[in-house]
């Protein structure tokens, strides 16, 4: 055995120093806590728990305005929260005096929901706000905590207004909507709680379009017997606009 | 979670514990006025209602969202309150929850937008006879059951909590934004201010204390839901068994917890 | 200076499509296109020096210290683009006191500590030893000094001892080539496991990066020699000049051919992301790509150095046309690092759409700190080779036993 090399000697030195300096660097500066509850600062996770809330909930509003949220909570507007409109309420509930939560009783808030969107589910009531009583604040109709429309509308176009506009060009135009749904009167009133029927079947259609049916020469017939009949008619024909024949004009 | 047969004598005991820690934690909401003051009065929690908080066992409890497609409408009130909740900066560059538009047009072809996450409403782009369909869809952070967020962080600064959720430690969080990078749902981004990374949290400061998440708190339509996995009187619950699911990029395999009710093919 | 809020106001009227609204801001700017970059040297330079050493490519005996001196000089910067684009920089050590194992970068800080003291700084130091105990012999001042300190104050330059050293470098060489392989293979991985992105999610990534890094590196060499010798007013050694392009054109070909093998199997299993993709490649990264990167960055200089290579012009000539070439080479890979970074964020993750990246000038992430960053080794370099003079001969002979 040769004599131990002399060079490993001096590099051991400086990689012990540089070693051992890293480790007494660790201690301190890897935060306490850390790795007890896995690999991070456990302390980050009740500094998460411990931020500020600004959204209160609607039971606190509860706790005072009780009146109010019980009137809200039989509404159409029972799922709507009272911060929606109102805001963030942590600054009211901390001093109620002080900071006044807002109210807003212009035009430009409640469209925000109920502006006309054809992205936005069907039978969600929406208005166009350019036609639907221009320059008038919604408030002065609709009480927002319990909305419903202030008077029965005489036409459904008023609130079917699409379906409306595309009945005029088809030749159902002098159709009235009653005649294929029969609408409760209560439906002006609460749209969705009475619901206007639909036609169940093509025997339906059949009444005016059958060969042999009691209805005015002019109109279109078919055969039940052949004429698609394992179908029903609305599969190919919109009635809104019957013309249209498998989404393109015939 | 399921109740097991056999519960030993300890289970037993554990869970009578826990059920008094979870009332002892409901009982300020019962409360009422007072207690609520109490959480939001100060800046950040008073050592007494910290110690509270301490009660608060992360391992009993799984949270996720749902979403109804067919309920969105669209309003962004969601991330109107998202970014008020959690100070997330105004500028249209940082959002915590956006929501976005799908119009599906006739000729194969999908247009998406987002104008500022959905908070300022959605102007009418597209001729709507084009239109085949069209919906909204809110997007937050998944809170991956395989987060990749978590996996990339160098520090250790990301984390995942025994409830599910994934959490930033702003203090150790060094700013590299390796996270961004392998987040598949552009749901982080660096918080300008702080210079660290940030991003959805459930609104964990609320939800440990029996709230829900701002953004659900204030949907109108209850387009969103929020619930406890592990509860079995959870809303969650509820949505898992009565609706036909899906998350986004399942391929990627993040196994996501916001869950979406009647999600269009098209989203991505 | 624009602030950052005008730039992405900017940038918000310039995507196409749809993009997440997070994805306005692009999160690796110039910054993390240098850091790849210049680890790709590092190895590159050190795998040239390892040809040497470990295979006895003769021919390269003349760079073989510039080689390891010059990766040296690049490795001492390596970190710092990425230190400089951190948000909290003085956060930087937790990388090494609390590394997540399961993060490909956190791997950097044991990769770079490794390769810097148990590969170069060791693979140096052995190389120098007797040179450093024979220069100080015959010097007086500062420099004495210096040079006694970096030999660590050794002074047994028998013959034994030499052998020892000459026996150590050549382990570490061993070592440390596999070493060059993981600093760089890891860089690519970084990018490779990232598997929301599409662009970068790429077994091959890893392989792309170390080829091209010992293009870049076999190139740097070739022009760092070419200067430093004139320079100096010494005789370039031809025989090694043509070595050197010979393994440059080898390493070129291998890395074109992955790059292309990645495009083509791309192409071909034509995933859900390729539309936005090719949208990507023809738009926005076409100059970069297809012109700067494969055209003008790899073909031409290819080209040229087969060419020059092979006929009997001048050695001026040639030494003209090879210097160009791996300046050509060099601009190429950094393009190619330019696209695998800035492409990687140019589109989004939902696939529908592209966003611009906007170079800023001035700024912690803009063209003059990079251009600083990439002096710097230069700079480094130049002091090390005054220290180190890698040609120097010491006068003195090696001590009997």
């Amino acid at each position: 055995m040769k004599r131990f090399p002399n060079q490993i000697i001096r590099l051991i030195i400086p990689f012990v120093i540089i070693i051992a300096g890293l480790l007494i660097a660790k201690k301190f500066l890897v935060p306490a806590s850390f790795g007890k509850l896995g690999h991070f600062r456990a302390d980050a996770l009740g500094e998460a728990m411990s931020k500020p809330i600004h959204y209160v909930g609607q039971q606190a509003c509860a706790d005072c305005h009780d009146e109010i949220v019980k009137k809200k909570a039989a509404s159409y507007h029972k799922g709507v929260a009272c911060e929606v409109c109102h805001g963030p309420g942590s600054a009211h509930v901390d001093s109620p005096t002080e900071n006044k939560p807002p109210a807003p009783r212009d035009r430009g808030f409640c469209p925000v929901c109920h502006s006309y969107n054809p992205s936005r589910p069907t039978g969600f009531p929406q208005i166009v706000t350019v036609t639907h009583n221009p320059g008038k604040a919604c408030i002065s109709c609709h009480n927002a905590h319990d909305p419903v429309p202030p008077h029965a509308p005489e036409q459904c176009g008023a609130c079917h207004g699409d379906i409306a506009r595309t009945k005029m060009a088809s030749p159902h135009v002098d159709v009235p909507c009653t005649v294929c749904h029969e609408t409760p009167t209560e439906h002006r009133m609460n749209p969705r709680m009475y619901v206007p029927t639909i036609p169940a079947n093509r025997e339906f259609c059949g009444k005016c379009h059958a060969k042999d049916a009691q209805s005015a020469k002019e109109i279109p017939r078919i055969d039940m017997g052949t004429h698609g009949e394992r179908y029903v008619c609305w599969e190919c024909h919109y009635p809104h606009l019957p013309q249209v024949y498998n989404g393109a004009a015939k | 979670m399921k109740i097991s047969e056999n519960l030993s004598r300890r289970e037993f005991m554990t869970r009578i514990l826990d059920f008094a820690k979870k009332a002892l934690i409901a009982l300020p909401f019962v409360s009422g006025f007072g207690a609520v003051k109490a959480f939001t009065g100060g800046a950040f929690l008073k050592t007494a209602e910290a110690k509270e908080l301490v009660a608060y066992d992360p391992s009993q409890h799984l949270y996720a969202m749902g979403v109804y497609i067919d309920r969105c409408i669209g309003c962004g009130m969601c991330a109107r309150a998202c970014k008020k909740e959690n100070n997330v900066p105004q500028e249209p560059f940082y959002f915590r929850t956006w929501v976005e538009r799908y119009q599906i047009l006739k000729e194969d072809k999908t247009i998406v937008d987002s104008p500022n996450g959905g908070i300022d409403g959605f102007p009418e782009t597209t001729n709507k006879a084009d239109v085949l369909r069209s919906f909204f869809v809110p997007k937050l952070c998944n809170q991956c059951k395989n987060p990749p967020c978590v996996q990339v962080c160098p520090v250790g600064a990301t984390y995942k909590t025994k409830d599910g959720v994934i959490l930033i430690d702003d203090k150790y969080c060094i700013g590299c934004r390796y996270c961004i990078q392998a987040c598949p749902y552009g749901a982080r981004y660096l918080n300008p201010v702080t210079k660290t990374a940030d991003k959805c949290t459930f609104c964990y400061h609320r939800v440990v204390k029996g709230m829900k998440p701002a953004c659900v708190e204030v949907c109108p339509t209850q387009a969103r839901v929020f619930g406890d996995l592990k509860s079995e009187s959870s809303p969650m619950v509820r949505l898992e068994r009565m609706n036909k699911i899906r998350v986004l990029k399942p391929d990627l395999n993040t196994e996501p917890k916001v869950y979406y009710v009647d999600l269009d093919g098209e989203v991505s | 200076m624009e602030s950052l809020n005008e730039r992405l106001m900017s940038a918000l009227q310039q995507v196409s499509g749809y993009i997440y609204p997070n994805e306005i801001e692009l999160h690796w700017s110039l910054l993390i296109v240098i850091y790849p970059f210049i680890t790709g040297l590092v190895a590159g330079a050190f795998i040239l020096a390892s040809l040497e050493k470990v295979f006895n490519v003769k021919e390269l005996t003349p760079t073989y210290r510039f080689a390891l001196l010059t990766a040296l000089s690049f490795l001492f910067v390596a970190p710092l683009p990425l230190l400089a684009h951190l948000g909290h920089p003085l956060r930087s050590y937790e990388i090494f006191f609390t590394p997540n194992l399961s993060s490909a970068m956190a791997a950097f800080g044991f990769v770079y500590a490794w390769y810097l003291m148990a590969v170069l700084l060791l693979e140096v130091w052995f190389e120098f030893r007797k040179d450093l105990i024979l220069w100080a012999r015959e010097e007086r001042g500062l420099i004495k000094w210096i040079h006694r300190a970096l030999a660590l104050f050794s002074t047994d330059v028998s013959e034994e001892a030499v052998r020892f050293d000459e026996k150590a470098a050549k382990i570490i060489t061993v070592i440390g080539i596999p070493s060059a392989f993981l600093l760089h293979g890891y860089v690519g991985f970084i990018f490779g496991s990232i598997k929301a992105n599409p662009w970068w999610s790429s077994v091959l990534i890893p392989i792309v990066f170390l080829a091209s890094a010992i293009v870049s590196g076999i190139a740097l060499v070739l022009i760092l020699y070419t200067i430093v010798t004139l320079l100096r007013s010494e005789k370039i050694d031809m025989k090694c000049l043509d070595r050197l392009v010979e393994f440059l054109f080898y390493a070129v070909i291998i890395d074109f051919s992955l790059e292309v093998l990645d495009f083509i199997h791309r192409l071909y299993q034509s995933e859900d992301s390729i539309k936005i993709l090719s949208q990507m490649v023809c738009n926005k990264l076409f100059v970069s790509l297809v012109i700067m990167q494969v055209l003008l960055g790899t073909v031409l200089p290819a080209i040229f150095l087969v060419f020059f290579r092979y006929s009997r012009f001048p050695e001026e000539l040639r030494r003209l046309a090879y210097f160009i070439s791996a300046l050509l080479i060099e601009m190429g890979i950094f393009c190619t690092r330019w696209n695998v970074v800035i492409g990687g964020q140019l589109f989004s993750k939902s696939f529908r759409g592209l966003t611009v990246f906007k170079v800023e000038i001035t700024g912690f992430e803009g063209i003059l700190m990079s251009l600083a960053l990439l002096a710097l080794p230069f700079i480094i370099l130049f002091v090390v080779l005054k220290i180190l003079p890698p040609w120097r001969i010491s006068s003195l002979p090696v001590d009997k036993n």
